[in-house]
């Protein structure tokens, strides 16, 4: 980034006052719901409480309570199962389109952005989308699927496949951060290596391995790491498809948290608080580690 | 020869992609009793209009309020990260830096954990189901990448554009409004087309703090179609088509802005 000396001094007292509003902001809108959030869940909250106030400090017993709690095993390995099988597929897709795309041939620029449409609509409208194809009676899937000859799956209904179910829809919902984002990569690379491979002889696939995606590893990195970060908080789809269930077989923290906090008549605001703390642990260590890649690669 | 072949492969590639689209809107036609046709009807023959005749009966006021906290997440987001976007780019203050690295960690917070902290303190305000509350809630998933935003293209802005205002005797406030502002179109339009679009399709906000309002987004019309009437889906999906209407529209006439902001987030700095 370039440094300027000669118009804007360092400091200064104009500068932060364009800078307060945000600052005041932040401080109003992002540090006090945290902090409201890490108080709900070290104290012992009853409806009544949560409206009047008062509930007894609990310390640690909330984080106690979800780490013994039936769900929480599940709910960790299906968090880490939805996000690493997400990832693994958006990028390996997401790649395979940006290098076909890069290849510049009529209509590329057109369908590409065509691409982006699935990232682009509410959530909500993907999700009801595909619950409706992914039904098991009436679903445009399953009817594909029975005229190849495999009998109906129980989507979004069996314990088994609502997991994977919540996956596909999300790995159609995150192919086009990855194609755009990979695809920008590809474009800084310099055509003239490929013409020099050429010249050498080396096959479309090697000059993949060899060239696209060694210099394009930077740029995989912070994709990689963004989508997880994205993917750990997904929430929408799953709530809306399979509402975490049948029986948690699709729950995740981000549900869980919700469903804790919300999805009952009785609201257990310290234990959905708690879940809520712990996912945000996860997405910031891995955000820690964004930060560290993306400063040494731009510095 | 060989580009058109690969213009085949994708547009064949493209219809696999964009078929779950399709679907919305041929169901969206569908009649109700052939709805569970098997096989199901791939194309609308013999459709029917009712959906949108639901929609236009019943979700009207549903996409208005959306249409509202859409704009006014707009309004809010540039109005906070325009200034700060300019601040951090070309003022830079001490703490600038410290400043930018709460806003990146900020994007990292999962929208459940701000929207039971968010739930908490508007209960105790009684602010639950209002839409400035909402607009507020919304905005925070947008002003932190709206700040990034601004700062990235108005570094790109020459200081000697800056100094000539300076020289004419313009303050940093008039130098901002009348010469930044300005030249910074693109970066306003990018913003605002993804504030607009992330309030217009909050769930998470819209089903937390404003459950139980009067004025609900379009979010929750649709979640409470699907909720209620499990057997209209060419209704349900009537709705989710025309939910949809915002972000074709942008993607047709913004489309670099939408790939400008996807990539600025990942790649610059």
């Amino acid at each position: 980034m370039r440094r300027s000396r000669a118009y804007g001094h360092r400091g200064g007292w104009a500068a932060w006052a364009f800078l307060a509003p945000v600052t005041l902001y932040l401080l109003a809108f992002y540090a006090y719901p945290l902090y409201r959030n890490v108080e709900l869940s070290l104290r012992e909250y009853t409806v009544r409480s949560f409206v009047q106030g008062g509930a007894p400090f609990a310390g640690l017993d909330n984080y106690a309570k979800i780490l013994s709690d039936p769900t929480f095993g599940p709910a960790l390995l299906h968090t880490v199962v939805f996000t690493l099988a997400s990832l693994a597929f958006q990028f390996t897709i997401g790649m395979a389109l940006a290098v076909f795309f890069h290849q510049h041939f009529p209509l590329s620029g057109t369908l590409r952005a065509l691409f982006l449409v699935p990232w682009l609509l509410p959530l909500i409208v993907s999700a009801s989308t595909w619950s409706w194809m992914l039904n098991s009676d009436a679903g445009v899937v399953n009817a594909a699927l029975g005229a190849a000859g495999i009998g109906p799956v129980n989507w979004l209904t069996s314990p088994d496949w609502s997991l994977a179910s919540v996956i596909i829809a999300n790995i159609w919902i995150g192919i086009p951060f990855n194609l755009v984002v990979l695809y920008s990569g590809l474009q800084a690379i310099p055509g003239t290596l490929y013409e020099a491979a050429s010249l050498d002889g080396a096959t479309g696939w090697q000059r993949f391995w060899r060239i696209t995606f060694p210099l394009l590893r930077p740029v995989s990195a912070i994709t990689l790491l963004l989508g997880l970060i994205y993917t750990l908080k997904v929430f929408d789809i799953i709530w809306i498809m399979t509402r975490g269930g049948p029986t948690d077989s699709s729950t995740t923290f981000a549900t869980w948290s919700y469903r804790l906090g919300f999805g009952n008549l009785l609201p257990a605001f310290g234990p959905g608080a708690a879940v809520g703390n712990l996912l945000i642990v996860m997405a910031l260590v891995f955000g820690l580690i964004y930060i560290r890649i993306q400063r040494r690669q731009y510095a | 020869m060989k580009r058109a072949v690969m213009t085949a492969v994708g547009l064949a590639l493209t219809a696999v992609m964009l078929f779950p689209v399709y679907w919305m809107i041929n169901v969206s036609f569908t009649r109700d009793q052939n709805m569970r046709a098997d096989p199901p009807h791939l194309f609308p023959v013999d459709g029917t209009i009712e959906g949108y005749r639901a929609v236009l009966d019943q979700q009207l006021p549903y996409l208005g309020t959306s249409l509202l906290v859409g704009l006014g997440t707009v309004a809010l987001t540039v109005v906070l990260a325009a200034p700060a976007g300019y601040a951090l780019a070309k003022l830079r203050p001490v703490g600038g830096g410290a400043l930018s690295f709460v806003l990146l960690i900020a994007q990292m917070i999962p929208g459940i954990i701000m929207a039971m902290g968010f739930y908490a303190i508007y209960l105790n305000l009684g602010v639950l189901n209002s839409v400035p509350g909402l607009i507020l809630a919304d905005s925070t998933i947008a002003v932190p990448f709206g700040v990034l935003i601004f700062t990235a293209f108005m570094s790109g802005i020459p200081d000697e554009l800056m100094q000539a205002a300076v020289v004419d005797g313009a303050g940093r406030l008039r130098t901002f409004w009348s010469v930044v502002l300005p030249v910074s179109r693109n970066a306003i339009v990018t913003v605002s087309l993804f504030a607009f679009l992330w309030a217009w399709s909050d769930f998470i906000f819209a089903s937390t703090l404003d459950g139980g309002g009067d004025h609900q987004p379009i979010t929750l019309g649709i979640y409470q179609y699907i909720g209620n009437n499990n057997q209209q889906w060419n209704a349900i999906m009537a709705t989710a088509v025309v939910a949809s209407i915002p972000a074709t529209i942008l993607l047709i006439i913004a489309q670099r802005y939408v790939a400008a902001g996807v990539t600025a987030g990942a790649i610059k700095d």
